[in-house]
């Protein structure tokens, strides 16, 4: 089993070898998607709230937005994105080999990502992280009080191995309940099997949603157990195309701390404030630092939105995910999220 | 008393209370079956929802959600095809039901069977793809759905077919050389997994293709699967092959004919009539084996269903999303199926 193990990473690496040596001679991205006329955009085949075709097919998300921006930013056309569908494994050799020119797909920045496999991150769009839900009526407050515990987790995942190491390290104990299927899982906790769910919190917040059989009788505890932060991949050696995908999410970050809103970014294109005018190229000079119309901020904002309109838009309190901003407020009000000066 | 009810009474009669332990066993049977049944129906009919707004909605009445099948619908069947041009797939499934009918009922002659099905096939993909005749081009990524999953199998059954016949008769060649391709072939085939093929397919196949040159994922699959139906395909037609005794093959021989002649005249026309199961059964078979494509981001039609059953909406309407999805596999399945049943009773095969 171990050899198999060791033949079976020998092929990866080999695979990965290759496709990076490819990858780098491929040229700049930005020429490509330019002369396609088109961003193609790796997303989750189907997540709701990050990438998830609504009944007409279109992609809606956020990630999908993300998609979306990009395409605003560097065609001034948010429609103009190809969205591959892409599972876990496939993911990454998508990027690799030129298929996608960004992977957006709920994807956690690792340092083994981001340095061997032959990734570059640009800033993150949603933090993530594993954390517990139990019933309301348990009164329990906080995942310290959860000691001898049944837990229902879904095996196979560093899910499990995030739980033991969590208990391990507090000398808690508990007694895991695993179950293979979602709804299954999401059943035996339902149905009291369990005292508490353990995964994703975007995903604790998704079953509450829409499997509990009442969610206000349902609280997802403070307590964050891993650290996952998803953000959008491209694919190393092209540092225009990396600035690009990054300043994209930084415009909609910034766009959202100066209030310039997809309503009124066309009032504010004659604001006072120096910073705004910059970003919205009211005064030239940013867009060309990154090869794009100094319009492109205007364009991502004007046709997709600022940060906060698209997550209220697919994870917050204008979907049925019904998700709290939590880490991913504005820094200002007490999140992550921060977009570096334009200037 | 009508004509009709008269009839029916005395069939009921003579088929199913002719002896007293016939009558009990009717008694029995439609006791079981109405206990059974009637919870299904329940379910199914009585209490389903079919305008719910969600699967909570549903739960409230207690019976199937088919409302989730309703307002999924065209998702279900076509996918992530462009909303305003899905009446373009949606032809493509006339003609696809057009073919299986035409050939089921035996109206076409069987030599303009295989024109026909080419001519089928060239119009499905010219639909599809469109760029002319005013329709917008739409690339093979968003093929989805029901059509992929017939372009996927009729597509990969007919390229397999020929490849097959070859390959049997390669493999019973006298000619070592051709033997040991063959052989080698469809043991390498059969022996690796089909989804480690769609993954070398995926995987492998663009990073030796020459940069610029890249393949569409869905014919990278086709290619697969067309290969590896074949190397299975062959080994039926193998064993038909073997089946012919060989007084067949003397006398072909002292007819005169030649090696061509021989095959295509006398052999294989009688082979093929007699492993018509066996190859029914590897065609159905691979038409269920296509769903494994989703593995490799293709939406068929299962995968639609699992993607619509993601939406926050109706997540625990997956009975009746699998149940849909199943009656639509179990369609074909059990109409090629009748097809074959069909072709045999007209060749006469096992009533020899």
């Amino acid at each position: 089993m171990r050899r198999l193990k060791f033949v079976g990473a020998t092929l990866a690496a080999a695979v990965l070898g290759l496709a990076a040596g490819s990858a780098a001679c491929a040229g700049p991205t930005l020429d490509g998607v330019r002369s396609r006329g088109v961003v193609t955009c790796a997303v989750n085949p189907g997540l709701a709230g990050f990438a998830m075709p609504d009944h007409e097919g279109n992609y809606q998300g956020l990630d999908a937005d993300t998609c979306r921006a990009i395409a605003a930013a560097v065609l001034g056309d948010a429609g103009k994105v190809k969205f591959v569908p892409a599972n876990a494994q496939q993911r990454f050799t998508l990027l690799q080999t030129g298929e996608a020119d960004v992977l957006a797909r709920n994807t956690t920045w690792t340092l083994l990502r981001d340095t061997e496999n032959g990734f570059n991150f640009a800033p993150v769009t949603y933090y993530d992280g594993q954390g517990f839900m139990v019933a309301k009526k348990l009164g329990v407050k906080s995942a310290r009080e959860l000691d001898g515990a049944t837990i229902c987790v879904q095996p196979g995942t560093t899910t499990e191995l995030n739980l033991a190491d969590y208990f391990r390290t507090n000398h808690l104990s508990f007694k895991p309940l695993v179950i293979e299927k979602l709804d299954e899982v999401e059943n035996a906790f339902f149905s009291g099997r369990c005292d508490a769910y353990t995964t994703d919190r975007s995903g604790l917040a998704a079953t509450r949603a829409s499997k509990a059989p009442n969610p206000d009788d349902y609280v997802i505890l403070p307590e964050i157990i891993s650290k996952e932060p998803l953000a959008p991949a491209v694919r190393q050696g092209d540092d225009e195309w990396l600035d690009i995908v990054s300043w994209t999410v930084f415009a909609m970050i910034g766009a959202e701390e100066k209030g310039i809103t997809s309503a009124n970014v066309d009032a504010m294109t004659r604001s006072d404030d120096p910073e705004v005018q910059r970003i919205l190229g009211s005064s030239p000079g940013l867009g060309k630092a990154l090869h794009l119309d100094d319009k492109w901020a205007y364009d991502i904002i004007k046709q997709v939105g600022n940060y906060g309109e698209v997550f209220e838009r697919n994870l917050g309190a204008r979907s049925r995910l019904n998700l709290p901003r939590g880490l991913n407020a504005l820094w200002t009000k007490g999140g992550l999220m921060y977009a570096m000066p334009f200037r | 008393m009508s004509v009709g009810l008269t009839r029916a009474l005395r069939w009921t009669r003579a088929n199913l209370f002719n002896t007293p332990l016939n009558g009990t066993l009717t008694v029995v049977i439609a006791f079981l079956l109405l206990r059974f049944l009637s919870p299904m129906i329940d379910w199914a009919v009585l209490r389903a929802s079919l305008s719910a707004r969600d699967d909570r909605a549903c739960a409230a009445v207690g019976g199937a959600c088919w409302a989730f099948i309703r307002d999924w619908f065209r998702f279900l069947i076509f996918g992530r095809y462009p909303y305003a041009q899905q009446w373009r797939p949606a032809i493509v499934l006339v003609i696809f039901v057009a073919l299986l009918l035409a050939s089921f009922s035996r109206r076409l002659p069987a030599r303009r069977l295989a024109p026909a099905w080419l001519g089928g096939l060239g119009a499905v993909a010219l639909l599809m793809r469109g760029g002319v005749l005013g329709m917008p081009y739409v690339e093979t990524g968003l093929w989805n759905g029901l059509p992929l999953t017939l372009i996927l199998a009729a597509g990969g059954l007919g390229a397999s077919f020929p490849l097959a016949l070859l390959l049997a008769l390669g493999r019973r060649s006298s000619l070592p050389a051709l033997r040991v391709i063959c052989t080698c072939y469809i043991e390498a085939a059969r022996g690796i997994p089909f989804i480690a093929w769609l993954f070398l397919m995926l995987v492998l196949l663009p990073l030796f293709l020459p940069p610029g040159l890249v393949i569409a994922k869905l014919w990278r699959a086709e290619i697969a699967f067309a290969l590896f139906i074949a190397a299975y395909l062959a080994e039926v037609v193998r064993g038909g092959l073997q089946a012919i005794p060989r007084g067949q093959y003397e006398a072909a021989d002292a007819l005169g004919l030649g090696y061509a002649q021989k095959t295509l005249r006398v052999i294989l026309p009688q082979a093929l009539a007699l492993t018509i199961p066996a190859q029914v059964n590897t065609f159905i078979g691979a038409f269920k084996d296509t769903a494994l494509i989703s593995i490799i981001g293709l939406f068929d039609v299962l995968q639609d269903t699992n993607t619509a059953l993601n939406d926050p909406a109706w997540r625990m309407a997956y009975v009746e999303g699998y149940l849909f999805t199943g009656v639509i596999y179990f369609a074909f399945c059990y109409s090629m199926s009748l097809y074959s049943r069909g072709l045999e009773r007209h060749l006469g095969q096992g009533r020899r």
